[in-house]
C-alpha cells in the first residue's frame, strides 16, 4: 500500500528519466561548462594552469574592436538572408499553392539544394563566383552587365554569402508556406470574392493572417539559423576579404586554439543575443499571428 | 430585387456530368427551397448563381441578362456557405463588416448597420470574439449576418439552420420568414430537411442526380407529386408503394391518409393486415402492416392496436396515386386509370 503511493510519486519522474538524462548531458551540462570556461583564462597544455579571472573575457568582449565589425556582420548577414527568404519563399509558395503537377516538379526542383550539403554548395558556388571564369560573371557579361568581384571584394563578399544561404535553404520554407496556403480553405476565398474584395486585400487580410503562424515560425528559425552561420563563412572565404564576413561563429572559431576562455565568453554572448532577440519577436508579433 | 433564371445549363467535374441540362426560372421576391438527397447538386447549383463555381455551359440569367462575366462580388448576391466560410482571423465585427469596407460604407452606416443585423441574429455580446472561440450555431449565425449586412438583391442560403438546435432553428426558421417579409429580396433556399421546406417555401425545387423532378409550391408537391421519387421524398415516412401487378403500375398511398380499424372498413381500397412495429409518437401512432409479401407504413390517431393484432385498413380514391413503369404520375384523365383503379379493388 505504502510501496504504491511511492511509486505513484515516483512514475512521472522516473518515466521522463531517460530523456531528461539526455538533456541533462547534450544541452545543460555543456551550456554551463560554457558558462563556466567563459570566466578562466584557459591553458590548454596544462589544464591544471588555468585562471580564473572573473568576468575579464567578456570586458574584453565588449572593448574589442573586431568582436563589433563581427556582431555587425552577422547583423548584417542575418537581416539580408532573413528578409530575402522569406520575400521569395512567400512569392514562390504563392505562385506553386496550385496543386498541378507542373507545380509539384517546380516545387521538388526548388527543393532539392536544400538535401545537399551546404560544402558542397559553397563550393560550386565559390567556383561559379570566380570573378575570372565563373558562370556568373559569363552570365551578367553576356546579358551587357558590368561584371562583380563577388567573394573578393569587401563589398560584395558578405552579399554573395547571402546569396548562397538563400538559395540553399529557400525550398524548406517554400515548401513549409506551400503546405500552409493549401491548408486555407477555397471556400474562404470564395466567400472573399462574393464580399468584393481585391486581391490586394484578399492577401493581405486573409492569406497573410491565416500562414502568420508558419511564417513567425520561419522568422524565429531563420534568425538562429543565421545568427550562427559558419560553414560557408569557413569554405568560401575565411572571414575575409579584410574580415568582411567575419560572423560570430566563425570569430569565435578563430580562437579555438588561442583563447578559449575568451572563445566561451563569445559563444555565451551569442546566446545571449539570439535569446533577447527571440523574446523580442514573440514580444512584437506574438499579437499579429493568428493561431486558429 | 432580382429573378434568376438557368437556361440549358450543365455542370460537370472531372468529365463527370452532374448537372445535366436543366432549365429553371427562380421568381423575383420568391422564398425558393431547393431540396433534394445528398450530392444531388444542390450546393453546385447556388454555387452557379453567386458565380463561384461558373456553368460548364448553358447561361445563367440575373434579371434577363447573362452574368457569366459579372465578378461574383458585384453581382449583388450574398451567400451563406454549408460550412460558414467566415474569415477565422477576424473578430466576429470585422467579419460582418468585411464587405461593408470592400465597398466603401462610411463608418458611421457601418457601425449602425452592423449593429442592428448583430442584434437581430442575437451576436451583440460575441461582436469582439474570434470565430475560433464560438460554437457551431453562433459561427453559422455569423455567417448569415454576414450576408445579410450587404443588403443582397438575392440571398442564397445553404443549409444556414442545419447546426442549431431545434428551439433556435424553429425561431431562426420565423425570423428567415419575417426577413424575407421584409426584404422582399429573393431567397434561395438550400436544406435536406422537409419541414424546412415545407414551412418556408413560396416554391419547392425538388431535385435527383441533376435533375428537378418537380418544381411547385409546398402544398402542390405534397398533394400532386410527379412521381414515384417525388412521392417518397417529401413526407415522414414516405408515401407507400405497392406493385398493382398490370403494365407495371405501381400504386401508392400516404401513411397518414389511412383510415384504420378494428371492423371492415368502407373504401375503394381496404386490405386486412397483422401489426408488426408499433411505435407511439405523442399524438400519433405510426405503425407496420405486413399484408401478403410486402408491408404498410401507417399513422392513425389511434394509439389502442397492438402488436400481431389484425386491422382493417382503407384508403379513400381521392387519396389514391398510381405511377408508370418509369416512376411518372399517372393522371385521373390518362385513358387507363379507371383500369388500374379498379384492378386496385382486387388487390
Ligand atoms: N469540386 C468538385 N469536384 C468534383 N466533384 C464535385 C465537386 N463539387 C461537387 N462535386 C460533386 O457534385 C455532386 C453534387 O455536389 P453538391 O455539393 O452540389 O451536392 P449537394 O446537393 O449540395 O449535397 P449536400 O446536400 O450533401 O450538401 C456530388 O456528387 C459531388 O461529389
Ligand atoms: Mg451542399
Amino acid at each position: 500500500m505504502k510501496n504504491n503511493k511511492v511509486w505513484e510519486i515516483l512514475r512521472p519522474y522516473v518515466m521522463i528519466g531517460p530523456a531528461m538524462i539526455g538533456i541533462f548531458l547534450f544541452v545543460i551540462y555543456p551550456m554551463i561548462y560554457l558558462l563556466y570556461l567563459s570566466f578562466f583564462k584557459y591553458n590548454l597544455l596544462n589544464s591544471a594552469m588555468s585562471k580564473y579571472i572573473g568576468f575579464s573575457n567578456y570586458i574584453q568582449i565588449f572593448s574589442r574592436e573586431d568582436f563589433y565589425k563581427s556582431l555587425l556582420n552577422t547583423v548584417i548577414y542575418t537581416g539580408g538572408v532573413v528578409t530575402l527568404t522569406m520575400l521569395i519563399s512567400l512569392l514562390i509558395a504563392v505562385w506553386l499553392s496550385k496543386r498541378t503537377r507542373m507545380n509539384y516538379i517546380v516545387q521538388a526542383g526548388i527543393f532539392t539544394p536544400h538535401i545537399i550539403s551546404i560544402v558542397s554548395v559553397s563550393l560550386v558556388w565559390l567556383w561559379m563566383m570566380e570573378p575570372n571564369l565563373g558562370f556568373l560573371n559569363y552570365v551578367l557579361e553576356s546579358l551587357g552587365l558590368p561584371p562583380s568581384q563577388w567573394l573578393q571584394s569587401s563589398k560584395t563578399a558578405l552579399f554573395s554569402i547571402i546569396i548562397v544561404s538563400v538559395w540553399h535553404g529557400i525550398g524548406y520554407y517554400v515548401l513549409i508556406l506551400v503546405a500552409a496556403l493549401q491548408g486555407i480553405s477555397p471556400n474562404i476565398y470564395e466567400a472573399a470574392a462574393l464580399d468584393n474584395t481585391s486581391k490586394f486585400r484578399v492577401f493581405h487580410r486573409i492569406t497573410l493572417p491565416l500562414i502568420s503562424p508558419q511564417m513567425f515560425f520561419i522568422l524565429i528559425i531563420m534568425t538562429i539559423g543565421s545568427f550562427k552561420v559558419f560553414d560557408t563563412v569557413r569554405i568560401m572565404t575565411g572571414g575575409g576579404p579584410n574580415n568582411a564576413t567575419n560572423t560570430l561563429v566563425y570569430y569565435i572559431y578563430g580562437f579555438r586554439t588561442t583563447n578559449i576562455g575568451y572563445a566561451a565568453a563569445t559563444g555565451v554572448v551569442l546566446m545571449a543575443i539570439i535569446g533577447i532577440l527571440t523574446i523580442i519577436y514573440f514580444w512584437l508579433l506574438s499579437r499579429k499571428v493568428h493561431y486558429q | 430585387m432580382a429573378s434568376i433564371e438557368f437556361v440549358n445549363v450543365t455542370k460537370e467535374f472531372e468529365k463527370k456530368e452532374i448537372i445535366k441540362d436543366l432549365n429553371l426560372r427562380i421568381e423575383d421576391g420568391k422564398f425558393t427551397v431547393l431540396v433534394g438527397p445528398s450530392g444531388c447538386g444542390k450546393t453546385t447549383l447556388l454555387r452557379m448563381i453567386a458565380g463561384i463555381g461558373p456553368q460548364t455551359s448553358g447561361s445563367v440569367l440575373l434579371n434577363g441578362k447573362d452574368i457569366s462575366n459579372i465578378a461574383p462580388g458585384k453581382r449583388g448576391v450574398a451567400m451563406v456557405f454549408q460550412n460558414y466560410a467566415i474569415y477565422p482571423t477576424m473578430s466576429v465585427r470585422e467579419n460582418i463588416e468585411f464587405g461593408l469596407k470592400n465597398n466603401k460604407v462610411n463608418k458611421i452606416e457601418r457601425k449602425k448597420l452592423v449593429e442592428s443585423i448583430s442584434e437581430a441574429v442575437g451576436l451583440s455580446e460575441y461582436l469582439g470574439r474570434k470565430p475560433s472561440t464560438l460554437s457551431g450555431g453562433q459561427r453559422q449565425r455569423v455567417a448569415l449576418a454576414r450576408a445579410m449586412v450587404k443588403q443582397p438583391s438575392v440571398f442564397l442560403m445553404d443549409e444556414p439552420l442545419s447546426n442549431l438546435d431545434a428551439k433556435l432553428r424553429a425561431q431562426m426558421r420565423i425570423d428567415l420568414i419575417e426577413l424575407h417579409k421584409k426584404l422582399g429580396t429573393t431567397f434561395v433556399y438550400v436544406t435536406h430537411d422537409q419541414v424546412e421546406a415545407m414551412s418556408m417555401a413560396d416554391t419547392i425545387v425538388l431535385m435527383n442526380q441533376g435533375l428537378i423532378q418537380q418544381e411547385a409550391p409546398p402544398e402542390e408537391i405534397y398533394h400532386e407529386p410527379n412521381n414515384i421519387f417525388v412521392a417518397q421524398f417529401i413526407g415522414t415516412p414516405p408515401m407507400n408503394i405497392g406493385e398493382l401487378g398490370v403494365d407495371g403500375v405501381r400504386f401508392g398511398f400516404r401513411p397518414e391518409s389511412v383510415t384504420a380499424s378494428t371492423e371492415p372498413v368502407e373504401s375503394p381500397f381496404t386490405l386486412q393486415g397483422e401489426v408488426t412495429t408499433r411505435e407511439m409518437l405523442g399524438s400519433e401512432t405510426l405503425y407496420q402492416i405486413r399484408y401478403k409479401e410486402t408491408s404498410f407504413m401507417i399513422k392513425s390517431l389511434i394509439d389502442k392496436f397492438s402488436v400481431n393484432q389484425k386491422i382493417h385498413i382503407g384508403v379513400n380514391s381521392d387519396k389514391l396515386y398510381f405511377f408508370a413503369d418509369d416512376g411518372d404520375r399517372i393522371h385521373k384523365d390518362h385513358i387507363h386509370y379507371r383500369d388500374y383503379f379498379e384492378a386496385l379493388r382486387g388487390y
